[in-house]
């Protein structure tokens, strides 16, 4: 299909998101969404934000020397995760994609349990319901469904807790998420459909994605609100995630937000992005950057000081050697356990296999 | 989108005409004479009343009570905030019944028929099955997916097929299929009571059968096969719909042939009870498996394997197969023909029985 067909239509001019703090770092003139934050969440969002940039970092390390089968960083969106995700409760459950290293961090997940998946030690996530988190999913957007069950839960345990959903701009193409807006809007579940549009689904740019300038512009055609955010505005992304929060609790139903970021590296440790797109464009996005901008309005209100600065430095070193010592040389599970937790009992025929595997094993030991 | 369907006129093997009063309430009482739809109404109603986590939901479950009435009065009984229609998005149901079970609720999903269960492959393959593993046993997947099943009714295309193969090839679900209404009652009931994914093929050609359900004393577990009848000459393995079939069989081969047919009815399709398979075989020597889906890797492909692997020397015939066809399923003027009946059945033992 050429271009063409895209250019015989019209679609409705993208509105602007919402942008409490400017690429510059000064304050814009939005008035409805600002928030006076106490100086101590303000510098938690920061240090949340640089831990997992440093994570991150190490993340990719650890690939490239071998000690991860594969890893996929969230370098750019590091405002769109910890905005939404510190603007929920403890109890308010989070869906991730498979990308959402700073969210499931913020809740409590180590840098162990995180790095499990990816060094394929096991699948989906481990402990991370114990947070209120459920495991990765990596199948594009069905894990969104999963939300709104969650959320239709909560409304039939007499729960005032709110689900969010973390899905891409790619991910807004599959028909599962059609299904969770519709769902969610005809059941009015308090769920959040968090979408962080960082332009790129591996190589596919998010203009072949869809024929609207903005996905949050689809909400009021499930009956929903939707609500554009600048998803590298850290305090832009935690207050309009908050309202739709409350909205929800309060029996007003789903939202759909859409923050606009952009994934700064490559879609995966196995991927070449240097195919697909340009570094003009990088470097724009570059100047964006979320935690630069956030340390200059910081500095600006008089937030950040070096001990800050001190303080979230040390704690990143720490974790980013926690993560390095829980990897390297991590001990593989027990082979057993794949048929031992296929099913709650395992089956006499799965016993059976298992028996045949561990009588190999012992053969050649 | 699909409209009841009438019922079609008999087959030459099914179950005795029901009188009416299919949908007359049944007075409360341990043992009562039930059809298979009501036994499964019957066996939602009680696990319902038994446990408020669990819920009811489809397309078309709860104002008109499902397009066979096997969901009547379940939201008038228990209200719409646990039986309750969807949108017409079949992963959506199963989508939102895995993060209900996540929450620790106990959805009973209905794919309002087989054919349709097509949409919901991934959230069912990729999520359900695999969900606990995933989660190195974390989380519990108790979801009862109810699908009716198989064809033998004169169906619209789409409402007649076998899907039980895709579910057996996928690890971490139970597929469990009633021939009886006690069966019926009962393989529901322990679905609903257990901890993992069920898919729950209900055979549509049966739902019509009656007989009596005791409520009280809990019938055989899944994963426990059946002897319905037992024979000396060859064993027939078969389930759902096509028990009754297998039951016809064996009277006209005793009658006409001579034969004396065992007939073991599986029930439960994973977990398997080869032991009661394997008992049967080793005192008869052959084995006929029947399924109605096509017979290239359906679960007799499983089964023939099995018995070949395990009973090579209690043998007295190969394995063989009374299957459907590899065909799209047929129309439904042409469903007759297709569906393996009492003579496919026979013709299979009378090769077997013809082996030196």
């Amino acid at each position: 299909m050429g271009s063409s067909v895209r250019a015989s239509r019209e679609a409705p001019r993208a509105p602007d998101p919402i942008q409490l703090v400017a690429p510059d770092g000064t304050p814009t003139a939005e008035d409805r969404y600002r928030r006076d934050l106490p100086p101590e969440t303000l510098a938690w969002l920061y240090e949340s934000m640089v831990v997992t940039r440093e994570l991150d970092t190490e993340f990719v390390n650890l690939q490239r020397q071998g000690e991860l089968a594969l890893f996929a960083s969230c370098r750019g969106q590091e405002a769109a995760q910890i905005g939404a995700a510190a603007s929920l409760r403890k109890t308010d459950w989070l869906f991730p994609q498979y990308r959402e290293i700073g969210a499931v961090l913020l809740r409590g997940l180590s840098p162990a349990q995180i790095g499990a998946v990816w060094r394929g030690r096991w699948h989906g996530g481990l402990g991370f319901t114990d947070k209120c988190v459920a495991p990765i999913s990596i199948p594009i957007g069905t894990q969104t469904l999963h939300a709104v069950g969650a959320a239709m839960a909560a409304q039939r345990l007499g729960e005032h807790s709110v689900t969010l959903a973390f899905l891409g701009d790619g991910a807004t193409s599959e028909g599962d998420v059609h299904e969770a807006l519709n769902f969610a809007a005809v059941f009015n579940a308090p769920c959040i459909f968090f979408v962080q549009n960082n332009h790129w689904a591996i190589s596919v740019p998010v203009e072949r994605q869809m024929a609207v300038s903005s996905i949050a512009q689809r909400a009021p055609g499930y009956g929903m609100s939707g609500i554009r955010v600048d998803g590298n505005d850290v305090l832009a992304c935690f207050a309009v995630t908050a309202e739709a929060a409350q909205r929800a609790r309060e029996g007003g139903g789903p939202t759909l937000i859409e923050a606009v970021t952009y994934r700064m590296g490559p879609h995966t440790t196995s991927d070449d992005p240097t195919r697909y797109r340009s570094r003009a464009e990088v470097d724009v996005w570059e100047a964006r950057d979320p935690i630069a901008r956030y340390r200059t309005y910081l500095r600006s209100v008089g937030v950040w000081t070096e001990r800050l600065e001190e303080r979230v430095g040390a704690r990143a070193k720490r974790l980013r050697t926690e993560l390095r010592e829980s990897i390297v040389g991590a001990d593989d599970f027990d082979i057993a356990d794949m048929f031992d937790t296929v099913y709650q009992d395992i089956t006499p025929d799965l016993a059976a296999q298992r028996d045949q595997l561990l009588a190999e094993l012992a053969k050649e030991a | 989108m699909t409209q009841i369907i009438e019922r079609p006129p008999l087959h030459d093997d099914d179950a005795p005409e029901p009188g009416r009063g299919l949908l007359t309430p049944v007075p409360q009482a341990p043992t009562l004479t039930l059809t298979m739809v009501a036994a499964i109404n019957r066996a939602l109603h009680d696990a319902m009343a038994a446990d408020d986590r669990v819920l009811v939901f489809g397309e078309d479950v709860a104002t008109l009570g499902g397009v066979f009435r096997v969901t009547e009065g379940l939201a008038e009984t228990f209200g719409v905030d646990r039986c309750f229609d969807t949108p017409l998005a079949e992963s959506a149901i199963i989508g939102i019944a895995i993060g209900m079970a996540i929450r620790g609720l106990r959805p009973v999903p209905e794919i309002q028929f087989d054919g349709f269960a097509a949409p919901a492959f991934d959230q069912i393959v990729s999520h359900l099955a695999k969900y606990r593993m995933r989660t190195r046993g974390d989380v519990d997947m108790p979801v009862t997916i109810r699908i009716p099943s198989f064809g033998g009714i004169g169906a619209v295309e789409h409402h007649s097929e076998s899907t039980e193969t895709y579910w057996l090839h996928t690890a971490g679900l139970k597929v469990v299929t009633p021939s009886t209404p006690p069966d019926a009652y009962w393989l529901l009931r322990h679905a609903i009571a257990g901890s993992d994914p069920v898919i729950y093929l209900e055979p549509k050609r049966r739902y019509w059968a009656r007989e009596a359900v005791d409520t009280v004393t809990p019938g055989l577990p899944i994963g426990r096969a059946a002897i319905r009848r037992v024979g000396e000459h060859a064993t027939v393995v078969a389930y759902g719909s096509l028990v009754a079939t297998a039951l016809n069989a064996a009277d006209v081969a005793a009658e006409r042939h001579g034969w004396s047919l065992e007939v073991v009815d599986l029930r439960s399709l994973n977990p398997l009870d080869f032991d009661t398979v394997a008992e049967s075989v080793r005192r008869t020597g052959r084995a006929v498996v029947m399924h109605e889906g096509p017979r290239t890797l359906g679960f007799g492909a499983e089964l023939a394997a099995r018995i070949s692997e395990e009973l090579f020397y209690d043998l007295e015939a190969p394995v063989l197969r009374a299957t459907g066809f590899d065909t799209p399923y047929p129309p439904a003027r042409l469903e007759k023909l297709w569906l393996p009946g009492v003579d496919r059945l026979l013709d299979c033992v009378d090769r077997a029985m013809r082996q030196p």
